[in-house]
């Protein structure tokens, strides 16, 4: 027909497609094997030969070995004029690669390696590169990343890549590396005076910033990447380290010592130093479990000379080496105990999940929060920032409305069902730990709580009455051997399995674990190492409907008096 | 040259329209012998876009008032044969109505003070002065250089006639319309230096001017009328409209360049605003409080999708689209940008059309940018242009200036023949494609036509002020009264490249109630205040001020049924002109349905094939051998713009 173009067939295309890629392959094959076999001679055709290669495959991570070495070999041999033109061109060639893939891991690696080389780098053209491929993609955190570099390098002010993180947040607040990178420009441009916890914003700053974080995700609730960024708005940095807790028991000749995170006594720099009426003490250091892995709770065995009735007191002070801190505490003579202890309450050990900022600036977010919840109450994000903002401003307060919250949020988000549930474990915990000191004893009841889990027991190492029952609680974890002052423990109605943690506690007598799920004897053998234990509550256990199980028991807890069944 | 025409055709098309143009496309690219005729000077029809000096020159042809003889029939009656019967076209185009322009610049600097005032006093009167002889033919065709001095920024935007395929068409060039818009190649390379001397002088002029409101004289306007490119019809690109789809599918998004519209805005309280709609707009919104991003948020999100949740209508598709959204918790403002800014409806549209036409705006958004609309720089003409730049690669013949006498209609199969031109020249084809306007009175008794007002005003600043002053926006006037039409505004910048620097070409838009003036004056007054030489210094006036005005009313042929024409042959098609719509759907949707009609099996605007794929006779080994076949050409100069268009959208939800 007139004007009718003749075009080939699909049939003839594919296969014209196929011989081209056959074609392309044996190319690429046959350059990988020449580089190989070059291995060792470092000249410029290794060069050549790798860029064809990586051109095509940028994430040829041996070849970019390759070309390093060639190119710290050319350095030594080349003139200034030469190597500047040779690094113009592996500039140029970079930029190629980058094109193929911007987010190549060796292509940009080398790039940061390349530039680290030279004795004149321009900055400000990496920089350019960067707005570049950031204007293509923001969120490249490969470019992010190499941009940062780049702005080390070249000690760009603060404020100017604060004004870029301005920039692309506005063409799209979807943005994890951008609101990341304010979190470190930030602190930079605004370093607080020492009194001030690091990290922290003053409020002028803080309050723009919240504005901002506030519009995205009043804009789009769903992005977490916002939520992200205000978490860190009103987060702390690490609580300092500090020997929260020190506690001598006479009986057990005993030190107990409780840190405020966990390290490995002995390894390395982490070392307790102990002093005993200023004289310094060597000792053993051992967990409460006796396993050697990193522990809040770190005890050891004192000789008698240290405990002895002669002297109307005996001070004990453990120095942190690591850590920069230190405890004493004083035993009396006629006292079979003595502890020294900082508290819950004072120390708001338990709000570290977000600052301790003004509680104006919280509750002023939590209306917002609130507001935004009324609009979008099946909100994940929002929920919980509510929850953790309520706990931040006041966790016995807020106690009620918090597991309301809760509740909503597992219903709106049931995958994470069990983390929840297990936060609000944490979260019960602590206020119970804190209506427990305010009430000056050392009894703790957290029955009928539906806990999943149990946390913060190296807060608990002075407790002696300890009631656990009516959850849901699948263990007795092994940080459970903290508690070294426990004498009566209840965990009655759990779906208790595993009793790790009832290990070494040298004052247990009394355990009820009634209607559980043990349903072998041999899970009750970490009792045997419980010296006083002396009545044992096992009723409605699957292992009561075995045969022999009470002659069993006896054979395995030859100490325990009384073993009900 | 017009008597070199073959006489045998597949596809004869009368008219250059949108329609027309995609048309001629479509069919030469499946391989029809097209020949593409129009009997004006210039393509595109009322599509078209002008120079400040062309339109002058456009208007003026229509206010002469029909003073073309008509030329005697006898010199193709003797061609129709005793088996055939003639359908005469129309011998003048009678589609513009109502022409009022307003000259408010000052005309010279001698005499701008009485000129002003007698302006003010009178302003139809100064048609006459402004449309007269400074403009004689040798200063437009200087100017003719300027323009493509500026088109290397756009590759592939020479017009087609400098395409190797197309027959060029230079009869009796008395009019200058046709030397300024459509020279030849040759004169265009070698007087590109003209070009430039001429664009230095006036920037000088510019820097002279010191007040920090530029003052635009009148001769300004005229000395720069090359940088003007004044649509006739105001009209957007959806960004997942059908015209976009088409000319990403048949690859003649190469031919043009578009730039995103920058913003929407919004006429509320007497305070123009602008309309935040895109998430990275919410965001960044001063205006809004927190909870209106989120509700507003909220609503939109739930349009994208508004199909999945019909609990949240279903109650309401009785009721119109504004009394569903004041259900919807939207606080007045909201309320506002949806129904007149997003949607872009009446308030008495229905729920659902309110809903569907909001889903559509937000579908557009993200893709090329942050609103959903492009703008071809250069103007709309343009784009039927690109279309017959397809055509003619494709083989299509073009002749503009070319008139059609009559249909020739064999009476015994009741079907077209062939035409008979204003040469006498009698040409045959199977298919006929005639737009509109060219059938004549008797043809049309039946028909019942819409108007479209339009006016095209000059003015010196943005209805809304930012930190740029390059800013393409449209706006949407509710009406005061419930009734009456909204009025649509388009304001281009210097950039799009249809007006020249520090001043803004500003379109409006409605289906007519009255003239174009009275429909649209109102809107007018409540936007601009006239430019007078007494207010140049004061400070408080703030509103843009209007340099030059244009009103007129354009037939609005969309939308007629086949049968209200009478006695058309059953191989003769029509096209409509332009609809009143911001879209471009009616076009293409006809252009499509009709060439589905004539070709049910053959594909619409195909992609071309990859050069390499193409088979040339005798050496099917080397495809890639010649390149100096016109396929390849037109493959490797393949534009910016065309790459703009395939480039992967970000949406409104990550």
């Amino acid at each position: 027909m007139h004007g009718r173009l003749k075009v080939k067939t699909s049939e003839e295309q594919a296969e014209a497609k196929r011989l081209e890629r056959e074609q392309k392959l044996k190319l690429y094959q046959s350059a990988t094997r020449t580089v190989f076999q070059k291995a060792g001679e470092l000249d410029e055709s290794v060069l050549e030969l790798t860029s064809q290669i990586l051109g095509a495959n940028p994430d040829f991570a041996t070849l970019w070995n390759c070309r390093r070495e060639v190119l710290q070999q050319l350095e030594a041999q080349k003139s200034p004029e030469e190597l500047a033109a040779l690094v113009k061109t592996e500039l140029g060639f970079l930029e190629s690669c980058l094109r193929v893939n911007p987010k190549s891991y060796g292509t940009w690696h080398h790039r940061c390696w390349l530039l680290g080389r030279l004795p004149e780098p321009n900055w400000a053209r990496e920089l350019e590169l960067c707005a570049r491929f950031l204007e293509v993609d923001e969120r490249n955190f490969h470019c992010w990343d190499y941009r940062r570099f780049v702005a080390a390098q070249a000690a760009v002010p603060p404020a100017e890549e604060l004004a870029f993180t301005d920039s692309l947040i506005t063409r799209n607040f979807s943005n994890y590396s951008s609101w990341h990178y304010r979190s470190c420009l930030l602190p930079q441009l605004h370093p607080q005076p020492d009194s001030g916890p690091q990290g922290r914003l003053p409020e002028d700053v803080l309050l723009k910033e919240l504005e901002l974080v506030q519009n995205a995700f009043f804009t789009d609730p769903n992005d977490q990447s916002a939520w992200f960024y205000h978490r860190w708005l009103l987060g702390r940095a690490d609580p300092q380290d500090a020997l929260r807790c020190l506690h001598v028991s006479r009986d057990e000749a005993c030190l107990t010592v409780s840190l405020s995170r966990p390290v490995l006594v002995g390894s390395g720099t982490e070392t307790l130093l102990l002093t005993v009426d200023k004289s310094p003490l060597a000792v053993e250091w051992r967990t409460p479990d006796g396993r050697t892995r990193p522990s809040h709770v770190w005890l050891c065995d004192l000789p008698a000379a240290s405990l002895n009735d002669q002297l109307p007191q005996h001070t004990f002070r453990v120095i942190w080496t690591a850590g920069d801190a230190q405890k004493e505490c004083v035993l009396l003579k006629g006292r079979q105990e003595g502890w020294c202890r900082d508290s819950a309450t004072d120390e708001q050990l338990f709000r570290c999940e977000l600052s301790v900022e003004k509680s104006t600036v919280l509750q002023s977010e939590l209306e917002s929060c609130k507001e935004l919840q009324e609009l979008e109450p099946e909100n994940k994000w929002c929920l919980l920032t509510i929850i953790l903002l309520m706990r931040a401003l006041d966790p016995l307060l807020y106690e009620k409305e918090t597991l309301q919250y809760f509740q909503t949020l597992k219903a709106v988000d049931p995958m994470r069902a069990a983390y929840l549930d297990d936060l609000r474990s944490k979260f019960l915990l602590e206020n119970s730990v804190l209506k427990m000191e305010y009430a000056e004893v050392r009894v703790l009841h957290l029955g009928h709580k539906d806990l999943t889990v149990l946390c913060h027991l190296e807060q608990l190492l002075l407790v002696t009455h300890l009631d656990l029952s009516h959850n849901r609680l699948r263990a007795l974890p092994p940080a459970l051997a903290a508690l070294r002052c426990l004498e009566v423990l209840q965990a009655n109605d759990n779906a208790i399995e595993s009793l790790d943690g009832v290990t070494s506690l040298p004052r247990l007598q009394e355990l009820s674990l009634c209607n559980n799920r043990l349903w072998q004897p041999t899970l009750l053998q970490p009792l045997a190492s419980c010296p006083r234990l002396a009545l044992l509550h096992l009723q409605g256990n699957p292992l009561c409907q075995a045969v022999g199980t009470s002659e069993h028991l006896a054979e395995l807890l030859p100490s325990v008096n009384s073993i009900l069944t | 040259m017009a008597d070199s025409l073959p006489t045998e055709f597949d596809v004869v098309i009368i008219g250059t329209g949108l329609p027309e143009s995609i048309l001629a496309a479509a069919c030469s690219r499946s391989g029809q012998r097209v020949l593409h005729l129009d009997s004006r000077s210039y393509y595109g029809g009322n599509w078209a876009s002008f120079s400040f000096s062309g339109l002058l020159s456009w208007l003026k042809e229509y206010q002469q008032n029909s003073d073309i003889a008509d030329e005697s029939t006898a010199s193709w009656q003797g061609l129709i044969h005793e088996t055939e019967e003639a359908i005469t076209l129309r011998k003048k185009d009678e589609t513009i109505q109502h022409i009022e322009v307003f000259c408010y610049a000052s005309q010279d600097m001698d005499d701008n003070i009485e000129e002003t005032d007698a302006l003010q006093k009178n302003p139809s009167s100064v048609i006459s002065s402004t449309t007269t002889k400074p403009l004689d033919s040798a200063c437009l065709s200087e100017e003719t250089h300027s323009l493509y001095a500026t088109g290397h920024e756009l590759p592939a935007k020479d017009t087609p006639k400098s395409d190797g395929e197309i027959s060029l068409e230079v009869t009796d060039v008395e009019d200058t319309l046709a030397k300024e818009k459509y020279c030849g190649d040759k004169t265009c390379i070698h007087t590109v230096s003209d070009g430039d001397k001429d664009e230095n002088k006036p920037i000088e002029e510019d820097n002279t001017d010191q007040p920090k409101r530029n003052k635009i004289t009148y001769s300004q306007i005229v000395k720069k009328s090359r940088r003007f490119n004044i649509d006739l019809v105001s009209k957007l690109l959806y960004s997942q409209g059908l015209l976009i789809d088409l000319l990403i599918k048949s690859n003649v998004s190469r031919y043009a360049e578009f730039k995103n519209v920058t913003r929407i805005l919004a006429f509320r309280e007497g305070k123009v605003e602008q309309v935040p709609c895109s998430r990275a707009d919410v965001f960044n919104s001063k205006e809004l409080t927190m909870v209106e991003k989120r509700i507003l948020m909220k609503f939109l999100t739930f349009c994208l999708d508004y199909e999945q949740h019909p609990d949240q209508y279903q109650a309401f598709v009785q009721c119109s689209f504004s009394e569903y959204l004041q259900t919807k918790k939207l606080t007045p403002n909201l309320q506002h940008f949806v129904l007149h800014s997003i949607a872009m409806t009446e308030s008495s549209c229905s729920t659902i059309d309110g809903l569907k036409a909001t889903k559509n705006f937000l579908r557009c958004l993200g893709r090329f940018g942050n609103t959903p609309f492009l703008f071809p720089l250069y103007g709309q003409g343009e784009i039927p242009q690109c279309f017959c730049r397809m055509c003619a690669v494709f083989g299509g013949i073009y002749c503009l200036r070319h008139k059609v006498q009559c249909l020739v209609v064999d009476k015994e199969s009741g079907r077209c023949k062939a035409i008979i031109d204003h040469l006498g020249q009698r040409i045959n084809a199977k298919y006929f494609i005639v737009e509109d306007s060219y059938l004549s009175e008797e043809t049309c008794s039946n028909v019942q036509y819409k108007q479209i007002s339009r006016a095209v005003l000059i003015t010196d600043q943005s209805i809304l002020k930012a930190d740029s002053d390059q800013q393409i926006s449209i706006l949407v006037v509710p009406p005061p009264e419930s009734g009456t039409c909204a009025v649509r505004v388009t304001e281009l910048c210097s950039s799009t490249m249809t007006c020249m620097k520090d001043t803004y070409l500003v379109h409006l838009t409605c289906s007519s109630s009255k003239t174009a003036r009275e429909d649209l004056e109102s809107v007018v007054k409540k936007l601009f205040t006239p430019f007078t030489e007494t207010e140049i210094d004061k400070e408080e006036l703030t509103k843009p001020r209007l340099l030059w005005a244009l009103y007129f009313n354009m037939r609005d042929s969309s939308g007629i049924s086949r049968s209200s024409y009478n006695g058309l042959p059953s191989n003769v098609y029509v096209c409509s002109g332009p609809d009143c719509g911001l879209g471009n759907e009616h076009a293409v949707k006809q252009a499509e349905t009709l060439f589905q009609e004539i070709f049910p099996s053959e594909e619409f605007c195909p992609p071309p094939p990859n050069p390499e794929d193409i088979i040339f006779d005798g050496d099917d080994k080397q495809p890639e051998a010649p390149g100096t076949n016109n396929i390849i050409m037109a493959k490797l100069d393949s534009s910016e713009g065309s790459k703009n268009l395939e480039s992967p959208g970000k949406h409104l939800q990550n």
